[in-house]
Parts: structure tokens; sequence; C-alpha cells
């Protein structure tokens, strides 16, 4: 390990443990934001895992947020909540190589669309086998989880991806994937089995995107097809994700705090126009973060006394983008 | 690096002044929190519900000067809140209330879901919920639950189980035969209903010639009401959402259906239902209904004059008596205190728009279940803890 | 019998919905998540005509279409283009693009609410049964498809037998070569992505006709017609026409012979394995 790494690792050690303190600080709004940015870091940063180096963007995080949850409530009056979270991870990856294993062929806008379907169907027929087997479409999950539990559930969650993340960017599979991310082709004709590698990393991705389905369940209490399934929660990962950055491992957490944040500061302050403004902050965010906030954190950094030279430049290729 | 400080100074200058801004005007008003979907899939039926109703009430209390309570009038003032029709969004939003805003009072959230995700943190902060568009079969478990947790509309099954009595009521007084054609909504309420239906027409002696659902999002009922027509049924139900029962019944005036009662769960109740498809509403069945009266009368006319809004047949008058049942609340306790405003709602029946009613257990104890078109009002013709319903008739054509 | 007049007839809606989607994917590259709002724009369009003038709400189409035309020609030089002449590839414009129609998506959603509120709006126009071999269908379903089957019909000798119709299909093949040809590639894209919006504004108008609208509708529009370009294949307009009727006999065959439950379901299916079958739609090409 580099000096640099050593020290990366500890100021993400130390970062961790300055977040697990927040519930011990304020146990209301704070919190929920907290799980919130919680929840949503998990799911960027595992969907980052698979997207990030293959440049195949996913939408089917809903799918398996919604199975996980899913199990969870469906199976309830059966086995403990831990038992059904552990099922939830194994399903979950199961499901996942079985897409991955099947749908190989499949690339570019023709791959996103594909698990925009794959999660339409996966929540239509969980609909339809619930009428068939007489249960209602609202499970109810009423296990007690407090916020500060599930915050350091989710806080734990997301430590073990950046651990994952890092142990794969530092082995082998790593560095096949970024030969894959760079130019699919050539990666195969070096003899790396593309197949196997993408295929890992959406299992391990999709595992993580049921695991935290089903630690959510008991949070939301009620669980409904449209509600567990919805694409919504698919677009927003990725947007946060393509937000902060996904060529850096942390590049999707410095997506899903500002953007969270961003979220809270116009629901706030624009009640009824919420959804204006939000679309207006997003065009905005687009046109003048063109590489994320990882991109620009970066430029920043490298062009410390070009600063304000690099906002002029990204206005005049603005500008020069409307001539 | 100072760029993106700035931004973070700026984003807790802005909230801390929003803050500062609701503190500023905490002396004069009462500050009632609401939170509801004004957009995504749930915003339509909230559009008619939810958020007119506490703008009527709002209005309606401030025009005399606010409420009464000691220490002098204090108007209510709304702060809303959009929870975009996901249970996390609307967590959020209640805990914003409670903690930052710190309102006097919180309204209880638009649809059953929310309502139960949010259940914790009314509890937690010791807020009365009183909700209002909440149908649950579970609410002697949740009210246990949370001793906080009011609900004012009927169980799922009361409310299957009313369409069928009316149902049963016509075959038994020889109008309608024994087949029914039964189809639902492959989503939440329109499969609980289903489920809870399927035992209760078999013992009321039904016979269900054709029991199949169809997802939420389905462009063409064209085969579903075929295959139902095929079936030669009696009465047609539907335990549907908005889009489907405006989807059926346009489907089923074009084929003419040859039923004599035809019932369709949600939304049947909305005005728009009515005029859109005028004569051929006539004699449709949905849920909810409401007792004509002159007081009832002018109820729709102030709503259609403040709001712009049509008010509903179902939830809107239900909204409204618990807005009623609020007030006497506030101005009988004289001040905004939780503890007692609880305990108020708990030991008191209340005189509102649809009756004298009582919470005190938790539960509504009077509501209606099953209206029906007649001369464009939607007549209540079944309910539970009522004496008196409009008479029910068959539908005679489209 | 029924079931293939019914599927003709939901496959002509889902054209509706889906020819404009594929025009500005195919032709100008932007995955346009603002797809299924154009649409509602376009059915709130004709709704406030009908109750305002009680004309017919087809009518609407003389003002929709050509405002809709205008304001996405404004959307792509204002705010798309940017985007395409700093992407330095096809898959950062998709990103950048995916990013900026979502964000437009809210902008317009935001919009509606505020002229329109959230309720549901709807009206009834030529909701009378005639009779094709003995069983009834819907007048206003039948003129949907009249008016998806022009609409088709008119795209496609565009496409193919103008020049314009050439360039379009030029540049949807391969842009840089194009380029190469002396074809002015972005207005190509422009007049075709304003077409595409024009387009299905025009779907909007009709789809008003039979389905109720609401401010927050345009995903669940906006879902299917990706699920229908993708399936038909990117480059070819005949490939979304072609899976829009594929797609709806089969959802009236599953709803009537096996259970209308798994109506979407089978959609789905029919959708994973045509690209499992063949990844790049049914009449794509292969990315060489």
């Amino acid at each position: 390990m580099t000096a640099g790494e050593k020290r990366g690792l500890i100021v993400t050690a130390v970062i961790f443990l300055v977040a697990a303190m927040l519930p011990l600080v304020n146990q209301g709004y704070w919190l929920s934001i907290g799980v919130s940015i919680a929840m949503y870091t998990v799911l960027a940063t595992s969907w980052t895992l698979f997207s990030g180096p293959t440049n195949y963007i996913a939408l089917s995080t809903a799918a398996f947020f919604g199975i996980g949850m899913y199990l969870v409530a469906a199976f309830l009056d059966w086995a403990p909540f831990p038992v059904l979270v552990l099922m939830a991870v194994v399903v979950g990856a199961a499901f996942a190589a079985v897409i991955g294993l099947a749908t190989l062929r499949i690339s570019g806008v023709y791959f996103v669309i594909f698990t925009l379907g794959l999660t339409e169907l996966v929540r239509q027929v969980v609909a339809w086998m619930q009428h068939v087997m007489g249960t209602s479409s609202g499970l109810y999950v009423l296990i007690s989880m407090t916020d500060p539990i599930l915050y350091w559930l989710l806080l734990a969650l997301s430590a073990i991806v950046f651990a994952i993340g890092w142990w794969i960017g530092r082995s082998r599979l790593g560095f096949a994937l970024r030969i894959i991310g760079n130019d699919e082709v050539v990666a195969e004709h070096s003899g790396i089995n593309t197949a196997r590698a993408k295929v890992y990393l959406f299992v391990i991705s999709s595992a993580f995107a049921a695991l935290t389905g089903a630690l959510v369940a008991p949070r939301w209490s009620y669980v409904e097809p449209t509600i567990a399934f919805s694409p919504f929660l698919s677009f927003q990962v990725v947007i946060m994700a393509l937000l902060g950055g996904v060529h850096r491992l942390w590049g999707p957490l410095l997506g899903v705090i500002p953007f969270t944040l961003l979220w809270e500061l116009i629901s706030a302050n624009f009640p009824a126009q919420t959804t204006l403004v939000l679309g207006v902050a997003f065009l905005l965010i687009v046109y003048f973060i063109p590489h994320g906030v990882v991109g620009l954190f970066e430029d920043l950094m490298r062009n410390r006394h070009g600063r304000l030279d690099s906002i002029k430049g990204t206005l005049l290729r603005w500008r020069s983008g409307n001539a | 690096m100072r760029r993106r400080e700035l931004l973070t100074y700026t984003a807790a200058a802005a909230l801390a002044g929003s803050i500062g801004l609701g503190a500023a005007n905490a002396q004069d008003t009462v500050k009632i929190g609401v939170v509801g979907p004004k957009t995504g899939v749930l915003a339509s039926g909230a559009a008619v519900t939810h958020f007119p109703s506490f703008k009527l009430w709002a209005h309606q209390v401030n025009e005399r000067g606010g409420l009464k309570l000691k220490g002098g009038q204090r108007k209510i003032e709304l702060i809303e809140y959009d929870d975009r029709s996901m249970p996390g969004e609307a967590i959020k939003a209640v805990e914003r209330l409670a903690s930052v805003d710190k309102v006097d009072y919180i309204m209880g959230v638009y649809a059953t879901g929310f309502n139960l995700a949010t259940a914790p943190i009314f509890a937690k902060y010791g807020y009365p919920q009183v909700t209002q568009a909440a149908v649950t079969d579970q609410m002697d478990t949740l009210t246990k639950r949370y001793p906080t947790l009011f609900f004012v509309q009927g169980s799922t099954t009361q409310f299957a189980t009313s369409a069928i009595q009316v149902l049963k009521q016509l075959k038994d007084a020889g109008k309608i035969g024994n087949k029914v054609a039964a189809v639902n909504v492959a989503d939440a309420f329109g499969i609980e209903l289903a489920n809870a239906g399927r035992p209760l027409f078999k013992q009321a002696g039904f016979e269900l010639v054709y029991d199949k659902s169809y997802p939420l999002g389905t462009q063409d009922y064209g085969p579903v009401i075929k295959a139902a027509k095929a079936a030669n049924p009696d009465a047609f139900v539907a335990w549907s959402y908005p889009p489907d029962t405006f989807g059926l019944a346009e489907q089923a005036k074009i084929e003419n259906l040859p039923v004599k009662a035809y019932y369709s769960a949600v939304a049947t109740a909305f005005p728009a239902f009515e005029k859109k498809y005028g004569k051929s509403a006539e004699n449709i069945l949905g849920a909810g209904g409401i007792q004509d009266s002159p007081a009832i009368r002018k109820f729709y006319a102030d709503h259609k004059a403040v709001t712009g809004v049509d008010a509903d047949y179902w939830g809107s008058p239900i909204y409204h008596a618990m807005t009623e049942i609020l007030t006497q609340t506030f101005e009988a306790v004289g001040s905004m205190d939780r503890q007692a405003i609880i305990a108020h709602l708990k030991s008191h029946k209340f005189k509102t728009l649809i009756g004298e009613v009582d919470i005190r257990n938790q539960k509504l104890d009077k509501f209606w279940t099953v209206g029906q078109w007649q001369n464009g009002f939607f007549h209540a013709v079944a309910g539970v803890g009522f004496d008196k319903y409009a008479p029910i008739q068959l539908k005679t054509g489209w | 019998m029924d079931i293939i007049i019914i599927g003709l007839l939901l496959g002509g809606t889902y054209a509706l919905m889906a020819m404009g989607l594929q025009l500005q994917y195919g032709v100008a590259r932007i995955m346009n998540l603002a797809n299924g709002e154009i649409l509602v724009c376009g059915a709130f369009g004709a709704i406030w005509f009908f109750t305002a003038s009680k004309l017919s709400p087809i009518y609407a189409v003389l003002f929709v279409v050509p405002l809709a035309f205008a304001a996405n020609w404004a959307i792509y030089q204002w705010m798309m283009l940017p985007l395409v002449k700093r992407a330095k590839n096809q898959g950062q414009l998709e990103v950048d693009s995916i990013l900026a129609t979502f964000g437009l998506s809210f902008f317009v959603i935001g919009i509606l609410l505020a002229v329109f509120g959230g309720e549901f709006l709807t009206y009834s126009y030529l909701a009378q049964p005639v009779r094709i071999f003995g069983e009834p269908y819907a007048l206003n379903r039948i003129a949907a498809f009249i008016g998806s089957a022009v609409l088709c019909a008119g795209l496609y000798a565009w496409l193919h037998w103008t020049r314009a119709g050439l360039t379009m299909r030029a540049v949807s093949v391969n842009p840089g070569a194009a380029g190469l040809v002396s074809i002015n590639v972005t207005r190509a894209s422009a007049l075709a992505f304003a077409l595409g919006g024009a387009v299905t504004a025009a779907g909007g108008v009709l789809l008003s006709m039979f389905l109720t609208f609401d401010a927050s509708l345009g995903v669940a529009f906006t879902l299917k017609a990706l699920i229908i370009v993708i399936m038909g294949g990117v480059n070819d307009v005949r490939g979304a026409i072609i899976a829009s009727f594929i797609l709806g006999l089969t959802e009236t065959a599953v709803a009537t012979l096996v259970d209308p439950g798994l109506t979407l379901a089978a959609a789905y299916i029919l959708f994973i394995v045509i690209l499992l079958v063949r990844p790049e739609g049914l009449f794509g090409r292969r990315a060489s």
C-alpha cells in the first residue's frame, strides 16, 4: 500500500466515524436526511461498481430494491427479519446472475431500456402473483426500526460497498474492468473474460440494492408494487451517481449529498413549485457541471490559480455551443 | 475549495433563513402542516380532495377572525409540502414540519401507505394523526400500535361488504339475478378489495361468472368488458382506480353492457365522472356517497367558490367533517397543546356536516360506503352507523 | 376476430406515443425523457380547446402541432445543441441528454401543474359505438387509429420519398459520414427533434379523446415509448410502428385468451425476448 493509499484509507475511516455520530447529535429532521443520504449512497455507489467501469447504464436498481422489500414483507410472518435480509441478498444475487448471463449481448441504449423493462416486468409479475395468491397487495411491515439503527445499518453497508469497491479496484477484476471500460473489443482480444467480469459486478451491485430494499421495508411500513418498484428510484440513483462522477469510487457520494440537500432546500422553500424549481436546478447542473462534482473538484484542485479561468471556460464553452 | 465552501454557506444560510422566517411569524398564527402529493401518481386524487379541503377550512376560519383560543383569536396558516407520491419524501416532510417548522398541528397525509410510513414520526413528536384518506383492514393492530392514530374511513372489508350488500338487496328483491362479473385493478386497494370480496360474494349467494384483474395503466378495456359481457352477468363490479373507473365506464357504454347494477370503486364519486358521462352515469354505483341536504349543497357551493375545485362525493365531506372536529377541539381546549387535543378527541363526540360523529376509540363510528349517481348527485345508498339511505335504483341502459 | 381489431386499435395508440421519440432518438440521438410530458401538453391543449370552444378537439391539432414543432425546435437549439457540441462521444451525449431531458420533464410538469392544476382532465367525444363485424368499437379509438395510420404513412412516405427524409435517414445511420457528404447534420437533427415533438403532441391530441390525463401522467407514456422504440430498433421508424402493433396485438391476445392481469407482463416479456434474440431490436442495425 502506498502512502497515498494509506492516507486515503485513514481519511475515509475518519469520515465514516464522524458520520456515525449524527444520531447522537440529532434524532429528528437531520437524521432523516442522513438516512436518505446513507440509503442513496449505498445504492448509487453499488450502482457505480457496475455501471462506472463498463459504461452500461443500468436502470434496474428499483427491480432489486423492490425484490428485497417484498421478500421481507411477504415472509415476515414466517421468518425473523435478519434472516429475511440475508435471503434478500441471496435471491437478489441469484436473480441478477440469471439476468446478467442472459443479457450479455445487449449493449448501449438497448441495455438501458432493457433494464427498465425488466423492472416493470418484475412489478407486474409481483402484483399479479399477489392477486392470484390472495394476499393483500399492500403488505404491512410492522417492525420497529428506529432511525438511528437504520442509519447505522445503512452507514455500515456503505462502508462495505466502499471496501468492496476499493478491493475490486486493486484486484485483477478491477484491472480488467478499466480495460473493458476503455475499449471492450481490445479487452476481449487481450484474453479478458469480459462476460464474467460484467456478470460479477452486476450481481454484486444488484445484491446491494436488494439488501437496501429489505432494510428500508420497516421504515416505509406499507409496501405496494407501484412504490417499491418505482422507476423513479432507478432514475434518481443514476442521476445522483452521474452527477457525482462515476469514474471514482467516492464520486457518487459527492453526487448524493449535494443532490439530497438541494432537494431538501427546494422542497422546503418552494413547496408549491417544488418540481418546477427542481427541473431548473437540474438543467443548471447539467450545463455548468459537465464532468460531475468529481470533475469540478478535480478541475479546481488542478487549477488552483486558474479557478476563475475554469469557470470562464465553462461559460465560454456553453456559449460557443450555442453559436 | 472556496467555491464549494461558498455553495455550502449559501445553502446553510438559505436553510437558516427559512427557519428564521418561520419563527418570525410564530406569534400570531396557528401553523398547520399539510403534506400530500402535488406531483406523481397520486397527485390527481389529492388535487381534488386533500389540498382544497384544507384551503377551504383555513379560509372559512380566517374569515371569521381565526380560531378562538385562550388569549385571543389566531388565524390559521397552512404550511404545505409536496411529497411527490414517495413515502420517503413524506417522512422527511413530516419531520421537517415537526422539528424545523415546529408547526402546531399536522394533518393526516394522503393515502394509506403514507400515513403508515409517517406514523412513527407523528408518534415520536406527540402529534395526533387524524387520517382522512386511509382505508385498511388493519385498523385494530395499527390503533393499538399508535395510540394517537385515528382512522375515519371504514376498513377495506367494510367497503367490499357494503357494495355486495347493496347488490344482495337488489337480488333479494328479485330485481337482479345472481351472476356477477368482478374485475379489479392489480394494485394495492384493488387487490385488497377483490380478495375481501371474493368470499363475501359467495356468502351472499352470488356466482362469480368472471373474476379477473388488469394491470394499473391498461390502455384498453375492450377485452375485459367484452369477456365480462360474454359471461352474461346481472351485475358488474370493478374494484378500480380513477383511470380505470373512467376507462371501464367508457367501454361499458360503447358495449352497452346490459347489467342492471354497475359498480366501480374509486373516483366514481368525482364530479368529473358525472360530467363526462352525463346520462350514462345515471345509477352507477361507487365508493363513497353522501346524504343530500341543504347544508351539504352549501358545502359544495362554498368549496367551489373558495378553491375553484369541485369537491368529490367521498373524501371531501369526510375531510370537511374532520376539519370541523379539529376546529371544535382546538377551541374547546383553548390552545394547541397536543396532549390536551388528543385527550379531547378521545373523550368527545362532535357535530359535523355528516352528522354527529365519534372517534373516541380512534375509529369513526359512521361513514357512507356506497353511493349512486341519481339526478346529478351522488346519493349514499349504504353505509355504517347511519339509519337512512337513498333507495337503490337499477341501471337502465347507457 | 375482435382480438385483431382491438389489437390494431391499441397498436395505433401506441404508435402515436412512440413515433415521435423514435425520430428524436434515431436521428437527433437525444434520449428525450420529457417525451411523455410533450404528449400530455398536446392532450391538455386539446382538452382546453374542446372545453373552451366546443368544437371538435381534432381541430386542436391545428395549433398544437405548430406550437410543439416550434417549442421542440427551440429546445433543441438552446438546450440540446450545447450538449451535442461538447460531447466527446455518443455515450456522453446520451448521459447528458438523459440528465437534461429529465430536468426538462420536471420543469414542464411544474408548468402544467401551475397552469392546469393537478386534477384529472377529461372530456367525452365520439364515445359512440361503431359496429364492425357485429362487435361494437369506440368511434373515438377508431378516429385515433385513423389519425395514427395517417401519421405513420405520412412519416414513412416523407422519410423514404423526399430528399429531406433521405437526409434524416442518412444522419440516423451515421452522423459522422453524413456530415462528410455535406449534410447539415445539425439542421437535420433539429428538424427531426422538432418533428418528433410535433408528432408526439399530435398523438396527445388524439389520445385525449378517450384517455384521462393529469399533469403527472407523462412518465408512464415515456416509459412505454422507450420500450417500443428500443424493441423496434432505434434506427428505423418502421421499427417503432411495427413494434407498436405487435405490442398492441400481443397485449390484446393475452388479455382475452389468457388473463388480463398478465397483459403488461406479457408485453414486457415480449420486449425482453425480442432483445435477447435480437439485441439491436427488430429493425435495428448492429453498432459496428
